[in-house]
């Protein structure tokens, strides 16, 4: 990692001016250079920024659009009665447990990909391409494949596994409430721990091999080369990998909603946002819970980079 | 010894990535092929028992699902066009310009890369009502765009740090204009990383899910993940296995053809963009 940031953190420009002639070039590239980026700042801000804050505004009301002229300023109610009701606590527990069990899977499975993947010597093009193939699947499809290979009737699941106790010819896996969590949670991780081990292994491929040969004539185990070197020498790609994966399983939805449509309880926090707004109308309400959305997405990328104790601009090279 | 068990681990470990990646669409691969009259009365084995092509028929003659392929594919192909053009313009100007709020371009971008898709469900379904834009191609290509933007904005960026820029003056001073310069010496250099930020933001677009169903409300601007989900076929209980897992094939094509083609490019967009920046 360290090596990379090193190259990418002094970009080359040639171009950068002499002190004595700086101030008018200087000037000229500022504003090229917020010229270029407007664009996409304002294309950003206009369908993020722009609606956040309109959802803020929203959420103080009380708001159907099946009855628009009912409209009425209610303060923080909406957000009284969320954090009252029993059915969010659930759905957001769901979404952290999902959350913690895919991205601590998937960060096993994709660590040992990303270990194959760094050492293989024959048919790399080969593993690249088919661990590709998940990333590039649609989510909706996945959530339908692993749907059919849970399914009672038409599944390969119960016959090929019939030969563990607790399962039979008739587990309907989608008749309650762990196991369903239990497909949901294995859709998400096949679609995602290729992205996972990609990052993984560009973390992997920056670790110095003298570092680890190093380690290995003074005695060291395969297991103490592993976490004494290696893991330690990975950390913002750990990170990175950890962070990005863990905000975008906090947002699972597709999934969900293919699969259980949130039956048996399985209902995710985006799943109950959708809900309220598209299914139900309720504007106000689900403005609230898209505020609380927002700020628990912040929560979690705050507590990670704290737990790292990586600067997430630094890592990237942007001192 | 120790070598020998290495290569065994290496050899086992492919083996498994293989199995892993492969078998679920092997699966869906071969319920495609699965009749009706087999799936209704359940077919728990892997491989069908009389393989038909009548699922590809069905889904190609059913003109919903043909409508949201055609919608699937402009939406994507358009957004990921545009998005490529703006993160072209930003990327070259975080790459080779000193400006202030460089930073806080970079941050906004992280942001939005970890945003809460559905807490914008709720206020652009009402902005985009009175703006007209809802269920038409635009009212999701906007989204799609600026959602795409702070990954092709960093892989382009990461991409265009690595361009040897003097060759461009140098170029001009063996007696190119500033023009030939520009296409015969920076373009072919800075295509691989512009093509690569366009493949990530195409699967992004193609796949996307949750805007898809709550922006759209008929076949006319309804993408394929949206039209999938609502397929039910008459019987609510027993979903048309077969021609669902058609269609899944029949989308999944494109995604393959693209990933065989450009494996490489897209392994080093994926890694580039993330950890080195």
């Amino acid at each position: 990692m360290s090596t990379a940031t090193a190259t990418a953190a002094t970009p080359s420009s040639p171009r950068t001016p002499t002190k004595a002639a700086a101030t008018d070039r200087a000037k000229a590239e500022n504003r090229l250079g917020l010229k270029l980026v407007a664009p996409a700042v304002i294309l950003m801000l206009v369908v993020t920024a722009w609606p956040m804050l309109r959802a803020l505004y929203l959420s103080t009301f009380r708001y159907r659009l099946t009855t628009p002229d009912d409209r009425e300023f209610q303060g923080i109610s909406n957000y009284t009665t969320i954090l009252t009701d029993r059915l969010f606590w659930q759905d957001t527990l769901n979404t952290v447990i999902i959350m913690v069990v895919t991205v601590a899977v998937e960060l096993v499975i994709g660590f040992a990909f990303a270990m194959v993947m760094h050492r293989i010597v024959f048919a790399r093009g080969a593993v690249r391409t088919s661990i590709l193939i998940p990333y590039g699947i649609i989510t909706v499809v996945s959530a339908f494949a692993w749907q059919f290979t849970f399914s009672i009737n038409n599944g390969w699941v119960n016959s090929w596994f019939g030969w563990l106790p607790w399962i039979g010819p008739n587990t309907n896996w989608f008749g309650d409430h762990w196991p369903a969590m239990f497909a949901i949670m294995v859709s998400e991780i096949w679609k995602t721990t290729p992205f996972m081990s990609l990052l993984l292994l560009a973390g992997l491929s920056q670790v110095s091999e003298d570092m680890i040969e190093a380690a290995k004539v003074d005695g060291a185990t395969w297991w103490q080369r592993l976490w004494k070197v290696i893991l330690p020498n990975m950390r913002a790609a750990i990170m990175v990998a950890v962070l990005f994966r863990a905000l975008d399983a906090f947002r699972i939805f597709d999934n969900i909603y293919v699969m259980t449509k949130g039956a048996q309880g399985t209902e995710s926090s985006s799943f109950l946002t959708y809900r309220q707004v598209i299914e139900q109308f309720q504007l106000g309400m689900g403005s609230a819970l898209s505020v609380l959305l927002f700020l628990t997405v912040l929560l979690i990328a705050y507590l990670i980079t704290k737990f790292f104790r990586v600067d997430l601009a630094q890592a990237r090279g942007e001192g | 010894m120790n070598r020998a068990r290495n290569a065994l681990g290496t050899g086992v470990g492919f083996v498994l990535i293989l199995v892993w990646c492969l078998l679920p669409v092997a699966w869906i691969i071969s319920l495609s092929f699965k009749s009706a009259d087999e799936t209704s009365v359940g077919s728990p084995q892997f491989l069908p028992k009389n393989p038909t092509l009548q699922n590809y028929r069905d889904i190609l003659d059913n003109p919903d699902f043909i409508d949201a392929l055609r919608n699937s594919f402009g939406i994507a192909l358009i957004a990921t066009f545009l998005s490529v053009i703006f993160a072209t313009l930003a990327a070259y100007a975080i790459a080779r310009l000193d400006f202030r709020g460089k930073r806080a371009v970079l941050s906004l971008a992280l942001a939005i890369a970890m945003f809460p898709v559905v807490s914008l469900v709720g206020p652009l379904f009402d902005m985009w009502r009175t703006f007209h834009l809802f269920n038409t191609w635009p009212g999701l290509i906007i989204p799609y765009m600026s959602f795409t933007l702070p990954l092709a904005i960093w892989t382009l960026s990461a991409f265009f740090r690595e361009i040897p820029w003097e060759m461009e003056q140098a170029a001009q001073v063996d007696g190119a204009t500033s023009w030939q310069a520009f296409r015969k010496v920076i373009v072919p250099l800075a295509a691989p990383g512009v093509f690569t930020a366009a493949i990530l933001t195409f699967f992004f677009a193609w796949n996307e899910f949750v805007l898809a169903i709550s922006l759209t409300s008929t076949t006319s601007s309804r993408t394929v993940p949206a039209q999938m989900s609502f397929f039910v076929g008459p019987d609510p209980f027993n979903p048309p296995y077969g021609q669902l897992a058609t269609a899944s094939v029949v989308v999944t094509v494109p995604i393959i053809i693209i990933v065989l083609l450009f494996q490489r490019k897209i392994v080093a967009g994926l890694t580039s963009g993330a950890v080195k920046g």
